[in-house]
């Protein structure tokens, strides 16, 4: 059995922020599915926020205040202050580290607008800023090799709970398909989001929701699953992204007509109005028929911006729509739609990273979460950009060092490697010996069709309920699948089903979670309910498993320093 | 229709590698990680190969396309339908061992990036906010900070064809991004390191990593800057005589561009390119006779290379 005194899963912004403070006293494990330079945080492009004041005068009070009303009163406060302030500490440490960011013309870190920020806040590197700080991290992290063992393309497949204290993981190595248990004093989830569950997403094929669904086999309720964030700008069909900082640099919306249409929705803010606003501004034009060409897709038009400004700023942008779709944006607009983007719910943790399993904040001991997989809160029912980076590394380095302090004055939980080893094996056994004649591919695509449609921008009862009934058929389905691979090096087609259970799972939590809230918050629309409801919903949502049933409770929202208003752009 | 002649290996059925063929007629606008995606889930689930952006940035889906390294998801497939023909040959990435199909084994990649020490040596105690770095000079490493380790220039390195020790292209860039960085404190350090048998000085200048490269990182670029460092810092005691001999071994390289292997019109021309901001540090270094004169005796049939000379003749 392998030993470490902290084992973390997950190797991208959160998970090797938290390694680095764990490593200064105990001995890390860093299991990672994929590389960990290859983790979804290097796709983020746009920028990290903190309150520097480089460019503008600031405040951590803004900050918090922005944050707060972006994410629609739901964001537990005294979770948001903590990480404000401690923003700009972090931004410097990264910038110690060796992190390369833009600079201003006095050699200071350069910032600049992002949507629902009332300053300019978002610390970026060109735009590949997650990939900017992932790296720097990495860095960092191959300079402690001594105290950081690295595992990767490692899978974890589920977490051992014994006598309610977290001892460990069971996990294999995809290169030999060895099933292995590692031992651990406390376990820290840092596996991104799972964006991967709808058909236009931002998110890597990767990001599909096995931290989630591990915690939840392990009896761990789920908070908020039904906040998920369309981001403005996906490539029409393909969701790949283009970084919100191109509305930042000064890119207009236009819709079929040629109209900047965002007048009609948020005068104030234009195109900077946060995500979920300017989200349904696009999917209401579309479905108005005011798409470009009438399909479902509109334009970003950086045009007016010139191409010295585009290459300095957004030189990715323009090469990833010259490579995929032929268009550059120097000469002509960009077609794009909304694309499920960010999870702003997950492993319901307290703001130290320590999981909790319910309302009255009951921690599960030896287990900790940290980066998009957790739900803190501090986005609420919606992210603005450039909070997410900013809460990997917050609270990756806050969770860190709260599995260091717990680690130091805990023995080894008890753990029966025989037994736990036996219900991985089992599991992929059964994969082995389903011999029916359902395509695993169509079950992806119809599970990824069916939330984009009913539990997409625009949500009701109907579309929800029919999209849960679909869930569950397309579950029933997945039993009767064959895998056409059956040897143990480097099966990739294996791994792709057992994400595809996962995922199916996490659907019919999303969508269950999104019938029950029977109001309009956030990144959560009902076209049957479309005002916001403090009264009976000004809380979160905590999902259980019960008895193969999901069964839904509640969490008190913290409220502090700002009042619930109504949020107007 | 296209076909796609895919290069297996699975050393659990067979001990050889075999090229197996998939007709699929792809779509408009489909890269090859789209096309390899619906072979392996509508034909064959054995095909192995790693991919997760799906956008050019994690550096997941290396392999050769038509005997090129690439990135799979950046590519249309239509771009490797070249001249009427109908076949697109897929194969791993080269000068590392393969694991299964498409999947290699990096570890002597990551080995090398290592042994840089990639990441920033500093002396000084940090400052309370952020250490200044004007845009300027931050220009110096920005091109080689975007490298996302794909591997795709390691895969192509001529010199790592035979010469395993040699650092390749992608682990000199990430060494370049420290030595470029205005707040890294070890150039010095670095530089000798770099200058030791197997570093810098090994690489022929052939271009094929700046070629291949999928970002603005351009490898062979961030050598050259290296090199350029390292006759400023004048690292010379018996690596003087190296300097010398690699810079006449590359001018007379592209000089003669019809050995060279690579095309003339495009890497060619960028040799002389590269080569031209180099000499001009040579010749100043030479005349302070800090290293051993670089030209014994007339270089015949390149003119080239006597042109770029005469040019920078102080
Ligand atoms: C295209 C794009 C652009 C974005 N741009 C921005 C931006 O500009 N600003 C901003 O603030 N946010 C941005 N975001 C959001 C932000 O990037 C993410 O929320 C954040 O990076 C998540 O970091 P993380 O460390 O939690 O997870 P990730 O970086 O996703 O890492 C997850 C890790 O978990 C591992 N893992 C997962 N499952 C398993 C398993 N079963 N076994 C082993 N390992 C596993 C993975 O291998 C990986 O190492 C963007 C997101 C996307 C998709
Ligand atoms: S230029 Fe140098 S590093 Fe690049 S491929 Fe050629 S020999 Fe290798
Ligand atoms: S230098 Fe370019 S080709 Fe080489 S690993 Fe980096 S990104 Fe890939
Ligand atoms: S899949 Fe990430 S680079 Fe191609």
């Amino acid at each position: 059995m392998i030993k470490h005194d902290v084992l973390i899963v997950g190797a991208g912004l959160a998970g090797m922020r938290a390694a680095l403070e764990v490593c200064k006293e105990l001995d890390v494990g860093l299991l990672t599915k994929v590389y960990p330079s290859r983790s979804h945080s290097g796709a983020a492009q746009g920028g990290i926020a903190a309150a520097l004041g480089n460019s503008e005068e600031d405040s951590w009070e803004e900050h918090m205040f922005d944050t707060v009303k972006g994410g629609d009163y739901l964001s537990d406060q005294d979770a948001v202050e903590e990480y404000v302030k401690a923003a700009p500490r972090i931004i410097y440490e990264l910038e110690h580290m060796g992190c390369a960011f833009s600079r201003t013309e006095d050699g200071k870190i350069a910032q600049r607008s992002f949507g629902g920020h009332s300053k300019p806040r978002a610390c970026f590197s060109a735009d590949r800023t997650g990939h900017a700080i992932l790296h720097a991290l990495h860095e960092q992290v191959l300079k402690n090799a001594k105290s950081i063992k690295i595992y990767s393309e490692w899978y974890m497949h589920q977490l051992v709970i014994e006598e309610g204290r977290c001892s460990g993981v069971v996990v294999s190595d995809i290169r030999t398909g060895e099933v292995e248990v590692i031992h651990a004093k406390a376990v820290i989830f840092a596996t991104g989001g799972y964006g991967r569950v709808f058909k236009i997403t931002t998110n890597a094929f990767a990001s599909t929701a096995d931290g989630a669904m591990a915690a939840f086999h392990a009896g761990i309720p789920l908070e908020d699953p039904e906040f998920v964030q369309f981001h403005p700008s996906g490539l029409y069909r393909q969701g790949i992204l283009f970084s919100e900082a191109a509305r930042g640099e000064g890119g207009y919306l236009l819709n079929g007509n040629g109209d900047r249409f965002m007048e009609q929705y948020a005068p104030s803010r234009m195109e900077l109005a946060p995500r979920d606003i300017v989200a349904r501004a696009e999917q209401s034009e579309i479905d108005a028929g005011r798409g470009v060409n009438g399909e479902a897709c509109i334009h970003l038009d950086l045009r007016h911006l010139g191409e010295a400004r585009i290459m300095e700023r957004l030189p990715q942008i323009r090469q990833l729509g010259i490579d995929f779709i032929g268009v550059d944006c120097v000469k002509d607009p960009l077609p794009i739609q909304p694309s499920a983007h960010y999870s702003m719910g997950g492993i319901p943790t307290d703001m130290h990273g320590q999981v909790v399993i319910d309302g009255d904040g009951t921690p599960m001991e030896g287990f900790f979460a940290a980066g998009e997989c957790a739900c803190v809160s501090v986005h609420g029912a919606n992210r603005l950009g450039t909070n997410s980076l900013l809460e990997a590394t917050v609270f990756g380095e806050r969770t860190g060092r709260s599995a260091l302090e717990y680690a130091k004055n805990a023995e080894f939980g008890k753990i029966n490697e025989s037994h736990e080893k036996a219900r991985v094996l089992n599991q992929i056994e059964e994969i082995f010996q389903r011999d029916g004649s359902e395509s695993y591919n169509d079950i992806r695509n119809e599970m990824k069709e069916v939330m984009m449609d009913k539990c997409g921008v625009f949500r009701d009862a109907d579309n929800l309920k029919s999209c849960v009934a679909a869930i569950q058929g397309l579950k029933e389905r997945c039993k009767k699948g064959k895998v056409t691979d059956k040897g143990q090096l480097f099966n990739t087609e294996v791994y792709e089903i057992i994400e595809l259970g996962n995922m199916l799972e996490m659907a019919e939590i999303i969508a269950t979670a999104a019938l029950a809230r029977q109001e309009s918050r956030g990144g959560h629309y009902r076209t049957d309910f479309p005002k916001r409801d403090d009264q009976e919903f000004l809380k979160h949502t905590l999902v259980y498993p019960k008895n193969g049933e999901l069964e839904l409770k509640h969490r008190p929202v913290v409220i502090t320093r700002y009042q619930p208003k109504e949020r107007t752009y | 229709m296209a076909k796609f002649r895919i290069k297996r290996y699975n050393p659990e059925k067979q001990a050889d590698a075999y090229y197996e063929e998939y007709d699929y007629d792809f779509p408009e606008g489909a890269t090859l990680l789209d096309c390899l995606n619906h072979i392996k889930w509508n034909m064959d689930g054995t095909l192995t190969y790693r991919m997760s952006c799906r956008s050019a940035i994690c550096g997941s889906c290396g392999m050769k396309g038509n005997g090129h390294a690439l990135l799979a998801c950046q590519r249309q497939a239509a771009h490797l339908l070249k001249d009427g023909s109908d076949t697109i040959t897929i194969e791993p990435l080269g000068n590392m061992p393969v694991i299964k199909d498409l999947v290699t084994d990096f570890q002597q990649f990551w080995d090398k990036v290592d042994q840089v020490k990639p990441y920033l040596k500093t002396k000084d105690k940090p400052p309370e906010k952020e250490r200044e770095q004007s845009p300027h000079e931050f220009r110096k490493i920005d091109e080689a900070t975007t490298c996302i380790m794909c591997g795709a220039c390691y895969s192509d390195c001529n010199v790592l064809e035979v010469d395993k020790n040699f650092l390749g292209p992608a682990a000199l860039a990430k060494a370049q991004r420290f030595v470029g960085d205005s707040r890294d404190q070890a150039t010095r350090e670095r530089i000798k390191e770099l200058s030791k048998p197997g570093g810098m000085w090994d690489c022929t200048h052939c271009g094929e990593c700046v070629e291949r490269c999928p970002k603005p990182a351009e490898p062979f670029y961030r050598i050259k800057e290296l090199m350029a460092v390292g006759l400023k810092e004048g690292v010379t005691n018996n690596v003087g005589a190296r300097h010398a001999l690699s810079f006449v071994k590359s001018v007379k390289h592209s000089g003669r561009l019809n050995e060279n292997k690579i095309p003339v019109e495009s890497m060619g021309y960028f040799n002389i390119k590269g080569l031209l901001d180099l000499v001009p540090v040579g010749l100043r270094m030479l005349l302070k006779m800090k290293i051993p004169p670089i030209i014994h005796k007339p270089v015949d049939d390149v003119k080239d290379v006597q042109r770029i000379f005469e040019e920078f003749g102080e």
